[in-house]
């Protein structure tokens, strides 16, 4: 069992609401996923042509600032830091690959959980309620987020196997529920020289799905070859640089709950987590049906 | 009429003093308000009180319910109204999935739609539905019946024993040994007598029945000897 959430503002003015709105999703979800927690959020685009990267390493006192100094050095121009516990966000004038390689190079300890423009992630080992004070979401603003709560099943409980994942640029999935052929389509995109940080499960769904629009296919289409190529139980929600998706397998039996009022599009695996949120109790509420793909974005 | 505020009362207490209240023959109504989607409000109840819910469920609402009124005036999530004995739940809006799963009585109305596998192995039960149900509704049904005025989806009454189901409107499609049945005049009247207790205003006469085909192994007689 797993909690997910996500929550989509339709006007900019609430933005800095965001965060206030979120944590509360987020927590009541605890007792579905005691494990560990994370969340996506999307604000604050990078200029043109600079990457956003959100990275991850276990030691809270690690020096982030050697890394943006060695960053800074090797790719002339200034480097935005910005530390949240044991995440680092980062804004540089470099392509993805060449960011990629350099971290590799100099700091191999060092994980990406999110690459693009707007998204950042961040997760971690431990209660939901602990998370979401430690990062302190309330403070939070935003266009739009995702959030997790775990309790594993398929695979160990760490920080890296916890959601969101990274499906690609702005891109990313959290995940209720559990995959069968995850081992077998781990070993297929490993053919097509995709590399995966952990043996969990949905970081396959989310390999899949970058897969898949590396080919070409929009995300929409990626979804709709998930319900052929993924084989087990799945609620997804998919977080993209305007707005998120939504997508439960064709048995359905993980459950969804949508939420949509003039101001804000809410998905949540529980109304307990959208009954706080501002108008919800005179919200069209809806179950979104199976192997249906939903979809919202500003644009 | 006593009211509680589940702002401020706990689902343990709030049950525990609706069961203090078992084998009391007092039809007090009980007004809950801020639900706001919690889990197994008003479950196990046995005495014929009125509960009316404001506003939307969680988990499990009704469940187990004896003789009890119980309205629920927003949505509700899973597991509504599970194993019913008697009484009567009615959900002004839509149900989540496994609305009146194993029910071996009582009524179950749901003025708007509900999700899938509702019905699942009822047991004698009355189900009526004011929109449509999801797939694998009325799967395993051994006795009672589902009513559905919209549309039903696939899968329905798979591996049905003796409970009827109507459907006004389409069905995507029929589980394993469920058939369309005649509609006797007995039927539609026992049908139009369903819905005027349900207050669900419906014309019994739009409705087709399906049930079992009897064919799967468990109805031949051939395998008796097997045991």
């Amino acid at each position: 069992m797993c909690g997910i959430v996500g929550l989509f503002l339709k006007q900019e003015s609430l933005e800095p609401t965001l965060g206030e709105w979120l944590e509360p999703m987020l927590v009541a979800m605890a007792d579905r996923g005691p494990d560990s927690a994370g969340f996506a959020i999307y604000h604050d685009p990078a200029p043109d042509g600079a990457l956003k990267l959100t990275l991850y390493h276990p030691d809270a006192g690690f020096d982030w600032e050697a890394v943006a100094e060695g960053l800074g050095t090797e790719f002339a121009g200034n480097v935005e830091l910005h530390v949240r516990v044991t995440h680092a966000v980062i804004v540089i004038n470099a392509t993805e690959a060449e960011a990629r390689a350099w971290l590799r190079r100099h700091c191999p300890d060092v994980r990406i959980t999110s690459v693009g423009a707007a998204i950042e992630i961040y997760k971690e080992k431990g209660l939901p309620d602990d998370v979401a004070e430690s990062y302190a979401i309330r403070h939070m603003t935003g266009s739009h987020a995702l959030a997790h709560t775990r309790m594993a099943t398929e695979s160990a409980v760490t920080t890296e196997h916890s959601h969101p994942f990274s499906t690609g640029r702005d891109l990313c999935l959290v995940h209720n529920g559990s995959l069968s052929n995850h081992n077998r389509l781990r070993s297929e995109l490993e053919r097509h020289g995709m590399t995966f940080q952990t043996d969990n499960d949905s970081e396959v769904a989310a390999g899949y799905l970058t897969h898949r629009m590396a080919e070409g296919a929009s995300l929409e289409e990626a979804l709709e070859s998930s319900l052929d190529d993924l084989d087990g139980f799945f609620t997804f929600a998919i977080g993209t640089r305007d707005g998120f998706a939504v997508l439960r397998d064709g048995i359905a039996c993980k459950p969804a709950v949508l939420a949509e009022t003039d101001q804000w599009v809410a998905m949540a695996s529980e109304y307990r987590s959208i009954a706080h949120l501002p108008g919800a109790s005179t919200a069209q509420i809806w179950e979104p049906a199976p192997a249906t793909v939903y979809a919202w974005s500003r644009n | 009429m006593i009211t509680v505020d589940l702002n401020g009362v706990d689902i343990r207490e709030l049950n525990q003093r609706l069961h203090d209240l078992n084998g009391d023959d007092g039809r007090s109504p009980w007004r809950i308000v801020g639900p706001d989607g919690r889990h197994s409000i008003a479950v196990g109840l046995n005495a014929p009180l009125s509960v009316v819910v404001e506003g939307h469920v969680g988990y499990y609402c009704a469940g187990m319910n004896k003789l009890a009124d119980i309205t629920v005036n927003g949505h509700a999530g899973p597991g509504l109204a599970e194993n019913m004995m008697s009484g009567t739940v009615r959900v002004t809006g839509n149900a989540s999935q496994g609305a009146g799963a194993s029910a071996h009585g009582g009524l179950l109305v749901i003025e708007g739609d509900a999700s899938s596998r509702c019905g699942i192995s009822l047991k004698g039960g009355n189900v009526v539905v004011g929109g449509s149900v999801g797939h694998m509704s009325a799967f395993m049904a051994q006795a009672g019946r589902l009513v559905v005025c919209g549309d039903a989806g696939v899968g329905l009454g798979d591996s049905i024993y003796e409970a009827e189901l109507y459907v006004a409107g389409s069905v995507a499609g029929l589980g394993a040994d469920c058939v369309e049945k005649d509609v006797t005049d007995d039927h539609r009247s026992r049908l139009a007598e369903l819905l005027r207790q349900a207050a669900i205003d419906a014309d019994a006469g739009a409705f087709r029945r399906y049930g079992s085909a009897r064919t799967l192994y468990n109805f031949h007689v051939d395998h008796a000897g097997a045991y």
